[in-house]
């Protein structure tokens, strides 16, 4: 057993890591909760050109998949960065139709499109992220895939970089049953996200508490604030070997456990990096709103903690042994 | 990246269950805490001893099988899955067996290690002092030379094991008037039964002697017990204390197994709501532990070392064990207050752990300080 990234796994996510560094992620973070897509649609086809979207696709449908460990890789590097769109419903769009190996057509060029990162996709389930901003709105209605027509009623989110919309009705029935392990990869993508949300905010705001003096001492020298911070520290270590290791098995109590734990952690270090931001960190003005705000949405996108538990317990209930 | 044990792995495992299936005692022990439990905890680790299951990692030439950590991985996973029970030698065999390996000379371990691998010998520690805790460079007990050797003085507390144990190993201040706490120390290992000792046990808070006080006065020690160069007594002890907090002390084997009977009870009790977030994260917990310790593992197969990492795991264990525990009372409700109860000498035990081994408090800072790189400040 060998259970650590490869060489070019931590290749892959350091190259990821320098693109969206140099891209200037927060700003386009900002123009797409401004309702202006195009710098977010510019970092899209960049995240597609490094093969970011065909990696839960198999090879035999123009993907390069299915590569879970590098999606996961990918998306804590997405996490880090905030990157804003529907990134996960994306994977998931591709998941669904790649589920299913009879699947008409149009299903196929549409997977292919999105593998390549020429389409944007969103799911509804029921609501559907930045449908305003994608071209293919998929909705599961009574476990069938749908493409509907487009989505409506864009709604502002706590999260300004997220709008949820409804996909409208009608439209083309795709897959008469949703694939069961499709929303293996939605959880896996949003626990992996969440790794990178928790990251990014754990490492703003050491460096914060080392720079910010009070008392004529950095506040990061007081015990109080170090003892969050390694609470925060340990929770995120102990979340990433969840993460990849249902990036290893795809089991699906093992994906839950790292969705629970992986969003638990990035939730807490949120907590955390707000208070000992103290005002400041409270703004819309300041960077690490992109993040906080994130933290709070992950935690119930594709499983809330309870779904994520139960998926836990059911696993638990299969392998017990017997008891009188 | 995979999580595939090797085939040679594989089979030792099959081979610690099959062992582990016919030789576990069919009813729990006697509490280790006890001079009764104590002799038929010593004894298990003869039977242990007997078919080379007691120090799996150690080379076979003392007694182990020469496995490697995540071999060792391997076997705690069975050892703890069979219900076997605690192991009355863990200060020996995590704490003064790593440091032989690494400071002792060949004639030490040769003279030392078989014997606590029968359990013959069963060793405690003698770190703490009344005015050296988390601080334990303040000790103040001596050693002065003598002919041949050299006189330990002092009072040692919280000696696990002392009341009952054989020997004890531990830290004395050498060279007084050193410019920095740290220098000047001893390590060095003694008997308890030498005149010189008075052992008094102290009561745990359920009134079980889990350790002692001990009163040194000018007890000899021949040279041969000083392990590592004097004065050099603080290094040595470090790299035990870094194995102490890193894997050997609590294996995830004990959690994954705790978390499955946890799991177990709670299903027997009718799967109440009032406890299921704490029961899933339980399992949940332990299944990190166990990646995270095989992530670690792979690191130290590489030539890699388990630094300040160790601090995370201590936090993290001390912390799941007393979760595991408090969720297994509540569930038991008043029948959860029995001191003979399944659950009731685990929960004792895990209380201690955010204290002993570097308390928790001081495991936050050495992650805050050296993983995150926060500045150094007062205490």
């Amino acid at each position: 057993m060998r259970f650590l990234p490869t060489a070019e796994q931590r290749a892959f996510a350091a190259s990821l890591d320098a693109m969206l560094t140099a891209a200037g992620t927060p700003s386009a973070v900002r123009s797409w909760a401004a309702g202006d897509h195009t710098a977010g649609r510019a970092l899209w086809s960049r995240l597609a050109d490094a093969g970011v979207f065909a990696l839960a696709v198999p090879e035999s449908c123009a993907g390069v998949g299915p590569l879970p460990v590098e999606l996961a890789v990918a998306f804590v590097e997405l996490g880090r960065h905030a990157v804003p769109g529907p990134l996960v419903e994306t994977v998931l769009a591709a998941a669904l139709l790649a589920g299913d190996p009879r699947r008409p057509d149009p299903a196929a060029e549409l997977l292919s499109a999105l593998a390549s990162g020429r389409a944007m996709a969103t799911v509804g389930a029921p609501y559907a992220l930045d449908g305003d901003a994608a071209d293919v709105v998929l909705a599961l209605r009574d476990g069938e895939v749908w493409r509907a027509p487009g989505a409506r009623d864009a709604r502002p989110c706590l999260d300004r970089a997220r709008r949820l919309t409804t996909p409208l009705p009608g439209g083309e029935l795709l897959l008469p049953r949703t694939p069961p392990a499709a929303l293996g990869w939605a959880r896996l993508a949003t626990a992996a996200q969440a790794i990178g949300v928790g990251a990014a905010l754990l490492d703003r705001t050491v460096a914060h508490v080392g720079r910010r003096v009070q008392f004529g001492v950095p506040i990061g020298s007081f015990q109080a604030v170090k003892h969050r911070l390694a609470d925060a520290k340990i929770a995120l270590e102990f979340a990433r070997p969840l993460l990849f290791g249902a990036a290893l098995t795809m089991d699906a109590a093992d994906v839950a456990a790292a969705k629970g734990a992986a969003c638990e952690a990035a939730y807490s270090t949120a907590r955390t990096a707000l208070q000992l931001h103290g005002a400041i960190g409270y703004t819309a003005e300041c960077d690490l709103s992109l993040w906080l705000t994130k933290a709070r949405a992950l935690r119930t996108a594709w499983g809330a903690p309870h779904e994520c538990r139960a998926a836990v317990l059911a696993a638990a209930l299969a392998t017990d042994p017997p008891h009188h | 990246m995979d999580l595939t044990h090797c085939p040679a792995d594989e089979a030792f495992r099959a081979e610690a269950r099959a062992w582990l299936a016919g030789h576990v005692p069919a009813h729990p022990l006697p509490s280790l805490e006890t001079g009764e439990g104590f002799a038929a905890h010593r004894a298990w680790e003869a039977e242990l001893a007997a078919d080379r299951w007691s120090v799996v990692s150690w080379p076979e030439e003392y007694g182990g099988r020469g496995a490697d950590v995540m071999r060792w991985l391997v076997f705690e996973e069975e050892y703890w899955a069979a219900g076997a029970p605690g192991r009355v030698s863990q200060n020996g065999l995590g704490l003064l067996a790593p440091t032989l390996f690494e400071h002792g000379t060949p004639e030490q371990r040769a003279r030392v290690l078989p014997s606590m691998a029968t359990g013959e010998v069963v060793w405690a520690q003698a770190w703490s002092e009344p005015e050296a805790g988390s601080d334990l460079a303040a000790l103040r007990s001596r050693a002065v030379r003598a002919d041949g050797g050299w006189l330990l003085s002092g009072q040692k507390t919280w000696s696990s094991r002392a009341a009952f144990a054989d020997r004890a190993f531990g830290l004395f201040r050498s060279g007084p008037g050193a410019p920095k706490p740290h220098q000047g120390l001893l390590y060095v290992m003694f008997d308890l039964q030498d005149p010189g000792v008075t052992v008094r046990p102290i009561g745990r808070l359920d009134g079980r002697p889990a350790f002692a006080e001990l009163f040194l006065d000018e007890v000899f020690v021949p040279d041969e017990d000083v392990i590592g160069e004097p004065g050099e007594g603080w290094r040595v002890a470090m790299s035990t204390a870094g194995s102490e907090r890193g894997l050997t002390l609590r294996s995830p084997g004990r959690y994954l197994a705790a978390a499955r009977r946890l799991h177990t009870l709670w299903r027997t009790l009718g799967s109440p709501e009032h406890v299921r977030d704490r029961v899933a994260d339980a399992l949940s917990g332990a299944r990190a532990y166990q990646l995270s310790a095989y992530a670690h593992a792979s690191r130290l197969l590489e030539g890699g070392t388990v630094g300040a990492e160790a601090s995370m795991n201590k936090v993290f264990w001390s912390e799941l064990d007393l979760v595991l525990h408090e969720t297994a009372l509540d569930l038991l409700g008043e029948e959860g207050q029995f001191a003979d109860g399944a659950w009731s000498e685990g929960y004792v035990f895990a209380l201690a752990g955010p204290i002993y081994a570097g308390a928790n408090e001081v495991q936050r800072d050495i992650v805050a300080e050296r993983l995150l790189g926060l500045p150094r400040g007062r205490r």
